[in-house]
């Protein structure tokens, strides 16, 4: 178990919106505003390092065929507990993200993790794999966040950055997010084959 | 016996048909078309008109330049393509819009319509018509906003808020207002342009004339302009919405960009078909959806988004009207057909 490299793959070589292009839905429809963005962000991080902990815990005594309705089932479960802690501590969140914390259910980028990682690995090192691989995603969503709500809306955390007249509006509509999201997924595939040339050539 | 070797032979590979005809003296023939209008713009909505205008080629001109120059490509500025995306776009924008505004959507326009999808030629739908959307979803108030060119001119400086404003010939036509239209302008006036209106789409007359100059230059065939005015004037002929079909339907074609989008945007190299066949089929369907979208959608216009959707069908045009090859027999193409 290497820490660091869990780490980078989570953040860059193996991030799960930007390279393995995962749980678009929700990164599309809630990165209007950053407190939907950390409030999606960390809900998605928590119930992953919960399911891949007890995914690898209990890994051996699952049969193969049935594995993904297990899994469906643990994630259910870490997600219900999610739902209802956002909803009486949090309201506003819970209320702007709406239906998209229960569809974690069914996000790919946790069922992903589930079969490509937690079933294959130890408890510690699937724990790992979750923390990274959610910091991945929540730095991600915060990326798109900042840039939609700063040029979309002129705010960022509801405080008005930019006068009301002159934000693109456009950029908060889905239109805007896929723009964004394609940019950022051109950046992040520039960067990695430039690293990539620079090792090859050393 | 003759020195082979010493012999001044080229040999390259076809076509060795050569003809003065670039894309920039291709270019250079639009924007020549298009400077009646602009004069028009000039003498209807004021000085501001030509500075728009300007503001928006530089602008268009800057961002292709930088691009390339960024991304290392062989620089694609002198073709003048970028002058004519930026002429067109300050046209389908009032001449109210702020020099700001035009050059977000300017940017738009080349950057991520046309250079981000490879340059001229690759871009999937026509970069004006592409920034004026995203203008006109981003500042809907800043892209409605229509100065009374009979009270006053638009100011050089300064948005809409120091003008007064007049509904387009359209808003009255959404709403069947016939009588408070023809109350307001004549046929004639909606011919000449003497109405409200984005900066370069408001004198059908000049823009005819740029079209049929094109026509003559041979940059544009009249298949699309004609089909997709032609199916305009027969639907709103047969469905007047109010007045009398004569007068419904001149109304409808002077009225808004029906003339600007005709001759100058559904023509675009890049998003329209290449058969002839296929460009009538082309024009018909941008003159149905414009159709559409003034009787029953929400916009009053629907000259720009008709074109859009279009633009996308054009691979698909293009697959069903492709000409028969030299040589093939009708019963192969059956077979092949089959297969």
């Amino acid at each position: 178990m290497n820490f660091g490299r869990q780490l980078k793959e989570g953040l860059l070589t193996q991030n799960p919106v930007l390279v393995q292009v995962l749980g678009m839905c929700s990164t599309m429809a809630i990165t209007t505003s950053i407190a939907n963005g950390l409030g999606m962000g960390v809900s998605v991080l928590i119930i992953l390092t919960l399911s891949n902990i007890v995914i690898a815990a209990i890994r051996k005594l699952v049969p193969d065929k049935i594995r993904i309705a297990m899994f469906i089932v643990v994630i259910a479960g870490f997600v219900t507990c999610v739902d209802l802690c956002l909803q009486a501590f949090v309201p506003a969140i819970a209320a702007s993200l709406g239906v998209f914390i229960p569809l974690i259910v069914v996000n790919c980028i946790i069922l992903g993790r589930a079969e490509a990682f937690a079933y294959k690995n130890g408890v510690l090192a699937s724990a790992v794999d979750g923390i990274c691989q959610g910091i991945g995603y929540t730095v991600v969503l915060l990326i798109m966040c900042f840039i939609r709500e700063l040029l979309g809306a002129g705010t960022l955390n509801g405080i008005r950055i930019i006068p009301e007249q002159y934000p693109v509006g456009m950029l908060t509509l889905p239109v805007g997010g896929f723009l964004v999201l394609g940019t950022l997924i051109a950046t992040m595939q520039w960067a990695l084959a430039r690293s990539k040339n620079k090792e090859e050539s050393k | 016996m003759t020195d082979y070797k010493n012999l001044k032979l080229i040999a390259t590979s076809n076509p060795h048909i050569r003809s003065s005809e670039t894309t920039r003296s291709i270019m250079l023939d639009v924007v020549i078309a298009m400077v009646p209008a602009l004069v028009w713009a000039v003498f209807c909505f004021g000085v501001k008109a030509l500075t728009l205008t300007v503001v928006s080629v530089v602008g268009c001109m800057f961002f292709e330049w930088l691009y390339r120059k960024l991304m290392k490509k062989p620089q694609s500025v002198g073709d003048l393509s970028a002058v004519v995306t930026g002429m067109l776009l300050a046209f389908v924008s009032p001449v109210t819009t702020p020099y700001w505004t035009i050059l977000i959507g300017d940017f738009f326009a080349i950057v991520v319509v046309k250079q981000l999808f490879g340059g001229i030629g690759k871009n999937f739908v026509n970069p004006a018509l592409a920034g004026r959307a995203f203008l006109l979803g981003s500042y809907a108030g800043i892209m409605t906003t229509w100065v009374d060119p009979a009270v006053n001119k638009a100011p050089l400086l300064g948005g809409a808020a120091d003008v007064v404003t007049a509904a387009t010939p359209l808003a009255y036509m959404k709403t069947g207002d016939m009588e408070g239209l023809k109350g307001l302008y004549s046929v004639a006036d909606m011919f000449l342009g003497k109405t409200g209106g984005s900066l370069g789409e408001v004198s059908a007359l000049l823009l005819i004339v740029g079209g049929v100059y094109l026509i003559w230059r041979k940059v544009i065939n009249w298949q699309t302009p004609v089909a997709y005015i032609g199916t305009v004037a027969v639907l709103t002929f047969l469905f007047p919405k109010a007045g009398s079909s004569v007068e419904w339907m001149l109304y409808s074609l002077f009225g808004g960009g029906l003339m600007l989008g005709a001759f100058f945007m559904a023509t675009d190299y890049a998003t329209s078909p290449v058969t002839k066949k296929g460009q009538l089929i082309f024009g018909i369907g941008c003159g149905l959806f414009t159709v559409f979208i003034r009787y029953f959608g929400s916009y009053n216009e629907g000259v720009c988004y008709s074109i859009m959707v279009m633009n996308l069908c054009v691979a698909l045009i293009d697959k069903y009207t492709k000409p028969t090859r030299f040589g093939v027999v009708k019963s192969d193409k059956k077979e092949a057909a089959a297969k």
